[in-house]
């Protein structure tokens, strides 16, 4: 059995929660006592039917105003797969939860009203999941019992959003019309919409074809943590432990480590388990080398003739993620793979308009919640890949030097 | 060979996630500790901890938040685990804090939360900074939205409307002197990835966790064991009964189940058919309030 993970985008007026609650209920990851405590707070509150929502709005503050403020995980299996939901809001002003909880997606839904078809947030929801390189989008067209079940409608919401897909360079892309309320395509076809030929959301969330997502071409091992029992049974073992970020390494492989550039072959790849003939991501090994380098965390091994870029210069699309604006002339904190580096803002290129996709190069911060395409110079180089080449070799955090909190989300689109 | 190769099963893509976090937190942090109650999620801790530093030994000590009420079962079991794997155990005592004066035992004689200010002291006094958690994100609903890395103030309180982001694999482990990050390796685990994972790992559990004959009353809809920490009151009566524990906590407030699960595959079986949660059916502390976990998350608790 494998494992996908998945983000759902959306409001509770799109039917989010009832969808969540549906395909929790029907592979019986609801329990009863959790069924309970939900019906109970619902008729205490005085609503008209229960309120699935509550099954994930765990903090007490989200429960008080009926609102969903964090990113919630949510975990269910089916005899194929095991699934875990990061559960994010759909309001703008939540962005940078939905960004969180994009990035370690392998799919995600948008949802839409049938009634109300593609309205801004459903635009910025699929450029978000396009910012973030999920591999695979399903628009769920949810609540197609109030428009009568029409194919029209469907396939005119369809139609529209294909064509905006298709600008933002989404891979993958499947549409569903479904009915969160009674269930229909979510596990099986529904009898309502005999039109449909594609499969129900669950047959799809199951099959949906994810190992080729990985990047298994380029050969990515951040050093993340040097192993060196100082027992006298292993004197002489020295190896680097870390996650796989990209391609396939095997032993007896050619291999470079950077920055320093010395060139080595691989010994063994160790496990507790014992050794293993190949290593791909996001497996955790250990790593040990055929000569002695001088090698600590932060350090990447690659292959000779297929390297990331050693760079100080870096532009990246960032979503800022806290009040206090980020402003050209500002230094951070920067964390990159194992790597960490101080990072000065140089140049803000533009702000996004996530709604209408408009470039705004008049802009002199990012707020909370903004994205923009950012200029970065580091004190240590980076050793990094284009966000779209490889998400792990990419991606990295902007953190306050004085606070110590995480501030922001890189994508890089150039490093040199 | 086809690309389908390339694909880890899902015990294996969570073996892979934890390890990786136990060496970030070694990595980056000066004095991690695991806390470790004898529970199954903090023995399949133990192991994880144990294979992300293989052939060298795991590089920090486990500690024991001992309530007093314990299962003697688990006690035993502590002691033999920790002394094969050659760690040092430091164990924080809630009878001697009360000796001392430090906490009160509370009316209802639970030490469910009196347990928070012995860990603290004893995080203080030893000055971790990180502390490892066997806490799961589906075991409860203020845990959904915890961080795998717990950001705690120098009071050691947790703000759920204030967390740090996270994104893709990096950890934001960064803190000021005398604030500490709870770190949370099994956070996207199931209570049946665990089982599973200790059938694959042909890891021991207490010998409580199967099915066996029990001296228990009913209380609250529960089965509680008859045992020095929990008497029985007037118009409880005690009979004997197949039970298995669910979960291991105070041994005053842990209910039992009834069950003929005796193995690892029965338990498995079971879980995958039971309809209650595993707090739930088992666990008087978290029954006090919708928010019972989030309140004691706040103060400090695990």
């Amino acid at each position: 059995m494998d494992l996908l993970r998945f983000a759902t985008a959306g409001s509770v007026d799109d039917g989010k929660s009832t969808l969540i609650g549906r395909l929790l209920f029907d592979s019986k990851a609801i329990f009863t006592d959790q069924l309970e405590s939900v019906e109970r707070t619902s008729q205490q509150r005085g609503d008209e039917y229960t309120d699935l929502s509550l099954l994930t709005d765990g903090l007490r503050a989200e429960r008080e105003q009926g609102i969903t403020i964090d990113v919630a995980y949510r975990y269910f299996a089916t005899p194929r797969r095991k699934f875990i939901i990061a559960d994010t809001p759909g309001h703008i002003q939540y962005t940078r939860n939905m960004v969180t909880g994009a990035s370690t997606a392998d799919l995600a839904i948008v949802l839409v009203d049938a009634r109300k078809g593609m309205v801004e947030q459903s635009r910025r929801h699929a450029f978000i999941v396009s910012l973030l390189r999920v591999p695979h989008l399903v628009l769920a067209v949810n609540k197609m019992d109030l428009v009568d079940w029409s194919q029209e409608v469907f396939e005119s919401i369809e139609h529209e959003f294909s064509s905006f897909a298709a600008k933002l360079d989404v891979p993958d892309l499947t549409v569903v019309p479904i009915s969160a309320l009674h269930g229909d395509n979510i596990v099986s076809r529904s009898p309502n919409m005999p039109w449909y030929e594609g499969p129900s959301l669950l047959h799809h969330l199951e099959h949906v074809h994810i190992a080729s997502d990985r990047n298994l071409v380029d050969v990515r091992f951040p050093v993340q943590y040097v192993i060196r029992p100082q027992s006298l049974q292993r004197t002489d073992y020295r190896a680097y432990a870390g996650q796989v970020a990209g391609g396939v390494l095997k032993a007896g492989d050619e291999v470079m480590v950077l920055p320093s550039g010395f060139t080595t072959r691989i010994a063994s790849i160790d496990t507790a388990d014992g050794p293993v003939g190949e290593a791909f991501a996001p497996m955790s090994v250990t790593i040990r080398l055929e000569d002695e380098i001088d090698i600590s965390r932060g350090d990447m091994i690659c292959r000779p003739h297929n390297q990331p870029a050693v760079a100080q210069d870096i532009d990246a699309m960032v979503c800022w993620m806290a009040e206090t604006p980020l402003v050209p002339g500002q230094k951070l904190a920067l964390k990159h793979t194992t790597r960490s580096a101080r990072a000065l803002v140089k140049e803000l290129q533009y702000r996004l308009d996530v709604n209408s996709l408009h470039r705004d190069d008049t802009a002199t911060q990012l707020g909370l919640n903004d994205i923009g395409r950012v200029r970065l110079r580091t004190t240590v180089p980076l050793l990094a890949d284009e966000y779209r080449r490889n998400r792990l070799t990419g991606g990295f955090i902007l953190i306050d030097e004085a606070t110590n909190r995480t501030v922001g989300a890189g994508m890089i689109t150039s490093a040199s | 060979m086809t690309i389908h190769e390339y694909q880890l099963s899902q015990l294996d893509y969570l073996e892979a996630e934890a390890v990786h976090v136990f060496r970030e937190v070694a990595a980056e942090l000066e004095r991690p500790v695991l806390l470790f109650s004898g529970g199954k999620d903090s023995i399949v801790m133990l192991r994880l901890a144990e294979k992300a530093f293989w052939p060298a030994p795991m590089p920090f000590p486990v500690m024991h938040v001992d309530t007093g009420h314990n299962f003697p079962e688990v006690l035993e079991f502590r002691d033999r685990r920790v002394a094969e794997l050659g760690v040092n155990l430091v164990v924080a005592s809630v009878p001697d804090a009360i000796e001392r004066g430090l906490v009160a035992e509370e009316p209802n004689g639970s030490r469910n939360r009196i347990q928070t200010p012995v860990l603290l002291e004893a995080v203080e006094k030893h000055r971790f900074t990180a502390l490892f958690g066997g806490a799961r994100r589906d075991e409860e609903k203020a845990r959904a939205k915890e961080r795998v890395f717990s950001f705690r103030d120098d009071f050691g309180q947790w703000d759920p409307k204030n967390q740090r982001p996270e994104l893709w694999n990096l950890y934001n482990g960064r803190i000021h002197l005398g604030e500490s990050i709870r770190v949370f390796p099994l956070s996207n685990w199931t209570e049946l990835d665990v089982w599973h994972y200790i059938q694959r790992e042909e890891i021991a559990v207490p010998s409580i966790y199967y099915a066996h004959d029990r001296e228990v009353f009913e209380r609250d809809g529960m089965l509680f064991a008859d045992n020095e920490f929990c008497r029985p009151r007037e118009g409880e009566p005690t009979f004997v009964a197949k039970v298995r524990y669910r979960t291991v906590g105070d041994a005053s407030l842990t209910a039992a189940v009834r069950s003929d699960a005796d193995t690892v595959e029965k338990v498995i079986e079971e879980i995958a058919a039971t309809r209650l949660t595993e707090r739930g059916a088992t666990r008087g502390d978290d029954r006090v309030s919708e928010a019972a976990m989030e309140d004691r998350k706040k103060e400090g608790y695990f």
